[in-house]
């Protein structure tokens, strides 16, 4: 109606019989990945195999969130180097992935959650990560539409402050990066799910069997999220995980109100307004294991009267859609990243409601592990070994909720 | 909202219960005699059943008692329950 429609961003590819690299799941780690071994390590014979639709899993369903306060240093230095990516993302793939670095206020009510917050401050600041610690009044300064009763259920009592947080256009990152690394040869390959992993008789990885035919490879990256656990199996190992299932919500659109990000650590909700208007929302995770995907009501009630409480304005507004996502826990809640037990299949799964903030970073790293057949030096620490040597890198306290 | 059964108060929504994570996990030993990769799997390797998952739970909205039951982890279903201390009933078929 309007000239000519866009085409297509990528091409719809056609499983060839042997790859390079197969990347097992379509979502940001697997497409950011593809682009940096094209990119960065001229690895060009590269498919990308997704069960759905590309984005289609957590990268769609996540709150958009993209942060770097994180206690230890492992940590604050990997998921910084994601923040700094993302910053430049835009240019990088001549994609306006819409980063809006509109900082992230954790807001806690009570001294003693003061002390913890503060010590993450303090350890953000010693990893050279931008933190504040505000007070009662500045908080409100920052975000007046938080309830300022002194009597509240959860009385706001200070914050910290990441003004380098944000939230981006998940879709759009899925998209640039299958764009750019179709642009380089990538082959992105979807409804095409992986029914057996083969080896060869020195035990390396020799192929998989598809739905849609046999594949020879001798590398394979197991990046599917919640569907990571049974790939492994199929390969002959185990990953400690567990899965759960996290919710969001979204409203009916609003005009401006909520310029950042924010979080309580009384509740466990958070909130952001997306360009749209709506309000974009989660709290924790449904507290049992399961495979459902849909939420419970349990849940669901505590994240909306968290809400409610927390800002009071919006007891009225309908909300739009509720969705959810499997997300695989680790011991730690920390991911695991690297090589694995067996030779020539890499790792990058169990971000628990993690994920999507790291995936500039899980791509550049993991495609420097996959090419090198080493791993990068940022995630070394994330590897599955830590869970036969007990050196975890035990986050689930100090990056607050569902991170 | 997800119904559970409390094997002395029946059945009640999931918010009165508190999950206790898998059940029928055995702590190997003794513990001279344990390989550090028999521990780690103790430690570190979760249940995490796409099907029926034997399950503890406990009603602390109600009558505080600890039962095991099984919990189908995609439909939701649930078993009978049997008390903590109790031989568990055996796995429901699919």
């Amino acid at each position: 109606m309007f000239g000519t429609p866009w085409g297509r961003a990528w091409r719809k590819a056609e499983p060839k019989s042997h790859y390079d690299v197969v990347i097992i799941g379509g979502g940001g780690h697997g497409l950011a990945t593809a682009f940096h071994l094209a990119r960065d390590h001229g690895v060009r014979n590269i498919a990308v195999i997704e069960k759905g639709w590309l984005g289609g899993g957590n990268t769609g369903r996540n709150t958009t969130v993209v942060r770097s306060d994180y206690y230890y240093t492992t940590s604050s230095r990997f998921f910084d180097r994601s923040v700094k990516l993302y910053e430049t993302l835009s240019k990088t793939l001549n994609f306006n992935i819409m980063f809006s670095q509109r900082g992230i206020l954790n807001v806690f009510h009570h001294r003693d959650d003061r002390a913890g917050w503060l010590r993450l401050v303090n350890a953000m600041q010693l990893n050279g990560v931008n933190a504040e610690l505000l007070d009662r009044e500045q908080t409100l300064a920052y975000c007046p539409i938080l309830n300022a009763d002194p009597n509240a259920r959860f009385p706001i009592q200070g914050a910290f402050l990441q003004e380098e947080g944000g939230t981006v256009r998940h879709d759009a990152v899925a998209w640039g990066y299958a764009r750019a690394a179709d642009a380089m040869g990538v082959d992105i390959i979807e409804e095409c799910e992986v029914r057996a992993i083969s080896r060869s008789a020195n035990g390396n990885i020799s192929g998989l069997t598809t739905t849609r035919g046999d594949i020879s490879t001798g590398k394979v990256a197991v990046m599917a999220a919640s569907g990571s656990d049974r790939l492994c199996e199929m390969a002959g190992f185990r990953l400690p995980v567990s899965h759960l299932t996290l919710q969001a919500f979204v409203s009916e659109p609003l005009k401006p109100v909520l310029d950042c990000v924010v979080a309580s650590s009384g509740t466990g909700v958070y909130l952001s307004q997306s360009d749209k208007g709506g309000i974009v929302a989660g709290g924790s995770t449904d507290v049992f294991t399961s495979f459902a995907r849909r939420g419970n009501f349990g849940t669901m009630e505590s994240v909306l009267s968290g809400i409610v409480d927390f800002i009071p304005q919006f007891s009225r507004l309908k909300l739009l859609r509720q969705w959810s996502g499997t997300v695989d826990y680790t011991y730690d809640s920390s991911p695991i990243m690297g090589l694995s037990p067996v030779p020539g299949l890499y790792l990058n799964c169990c971000w628990g409601g993690g994920g999507f903030k790291a995936i500039p970073a899980g791509g550049e790293t993991m495609a420097a592990t996959i090419a090198n057949d080493a791993p990068h030096s940022l995630i070394e620490a994330f590897s599955i070994d830590r869970f036969r040597t007990g050196a975890l890198v035990d986050e689930a306290a100090a990056a607050g909720i569902e991170h | 909202m997800m119904q559970l059964r409390c094997p002395y108060c029946g059945e009640r929504d999931e918010t009165e219960f508190r999950f206790g994570g898998p059940a029928a996990i055995i702590r190997p030993g003794p513990p001279e005699q344990v390989s550090d990769e028999a521990w780690a799997d103790f430690l570190y390797q979760m249940n995490n059943e796409a099907g029926w998952q034997a399950e503890r739970w406990c009603h602390v909205g109600g009558c505080g008692s600890w039962f095991h039951i099984w919990r189908h982890t995609l439909t939701h279903d649930v078993s009978q329950p049997t008390l903590v201390g109790r031989p568990m009933a055996e796995r429901p078929v699919e």
